[in-house]
């Protein structure tokens, strides 16, 4: 398969109205209509979603795995940002 | 194997049930054919999701024909042990999936004319039909819209794409008209407020039709000769080795269950 023709798209699935597009896996297609056709084909057939987002490949910078230990490794000792010290209220419902 | 066919009584109203259950079983199993062939992974799911949709909906009519009939028959048996003469699907649905450029085509002409039709029928006064339709309708929509871009990419697309796609067109055409015929079998049905009228649709198609030519730089073929005879039974030689691949269990096993 040419990746000239038919380039690499990400596939981002909102499953319910209030959550976030989560990144759920990539497609093959010739532009953005046709990508989101096999999206949906390939991604939502056991009703997982309602609402697709579809993001060619090439358009996302991602972190180099090299780098993860200047990037993520200082965050590890700093247990007190998490927020476990609060109790969120019901009202709020998902965070 | 002519000893395990059913026989039955025909009424219109399970003649009509009939013509679109065969429809949908026919085409779903022609687009099953391409499962493991198609063109990419991708296209290999969205062909099996629609033949699936339209399995599925056979299913629902053939389980209403059984209904209708009420002599014991299930749905099995309208779909598996009937003779070739015995099924009402049109022409269209019959041919060969031929390349991919001829899947996409024939699934355009017969996807815009379902999509109308099933539209319609959600009006019925029969209450199975119409709630059949509601269902089948969203899936119909999408194996309209899913094909059509398919068509204008192959036919605004390479040199051989476009040929291909206009050499289906030119093939397939023929088996348009038939889409559109209403005989006596539907008039009484077409009266009763039953069943939508497929001539009334014919105008409503073309306009749905001519845009994704259009676009598709496709001409219609300007021949006026439509082939028919597919709903009373006169089908072209290509049924015979469909039902032989769909029966072959349900006659070598009558009435097997899994």
């Amino acid at each position: 398969m040419s990746e000239k023709h038919l380039p690499l798209w990400e596939v981002f699935i909102r499953s319910r109205s209030g959550l976030a597009h989560k990144h759920c896996g990539s497609v093959h297609a010739a532009d953005a209509e046709m990508a989101l056709q096999a999206a949906r084909d390939v991604y939502t057939r056991r009703g997982e979603g309602n609402s697709i987002w579809v993001v060619p490949s090439g358009a996302i910078t991602a972190s180099d795995p090299a780098d993860k230990d200047e990037l993520f490794a200082p965050a590890l000792s700093k247990i007190y940002r998490h927020p476990t010290f609060y109790e969120v209220p019901d009202e709020v419902g998902h965070m | 194997m002519a000893t395990t066919s059913i026989s039955f009584s025909e009424t219109p109203l399970l003649n009509l049930t009939l013509r679109r259950a065969d429809d949908a079983l026919i085409l779903g199993h022609r687009l099953s054919e391409w499962c493991g062939h198609a063109p990419i992974v991708e296209e290999d799911i969205a062909l099996a999701n629609i033949a699936l949709d339209l399995i599925g909906q056979s299913r629902a009519l053939y389980d209403y024909a059984a209904q209708v009939d009420s002599s014991g028959l299930t749905e099995d048996h309208f779909a598996y042990r009937r003779e070739q003469h015995q099924y009402r699907n049109c022409l269209l649905v019959e041919q060969p999936n031929g390349d991919f450029a001829t899947t996409i085509v024939r699934q355009v002409l017969f996807s815009a004319f379902m999509d109308l039709y099933w539209r319609e029928m959600m009006k019925s006064g029969d209450e199975s039909l119409a709630a059949i339709a509601a269902k089948a309708e969203k899936e119909t929509a999408y194996h309209l819209r899913h094909s059509a871009e398919w068509l204008i990419r192959l036919g605004d697309g390479t040199n051989e794409s476009h040929a291909r796609a206009q050499a289906a067109l030119d093939e397939l055409w023929i088996c348009s008209g038939e889409l559109f015929e209403s005989d006596e079998v539907e008039r009484s049905l077409i009266d009763a407020g039953l069943a939508p009228d497929c001539g009334s649709l014919q105008e409503s198609w073309q306009n749905r039709i001519q845009p994704i030519l259009r676009e598709a730089t496709l001409k219609i073929p300007s021949t006026p000769f439509m082939q028919s005879g597919g709903r009373c039974g006169r089908h072209s030689e290509h049924l015979g080795y469909i039902l032989a691949d769909l029966q072959y269990l349900q006659r070598a096993h009558p009435e097997a269950v899994w």
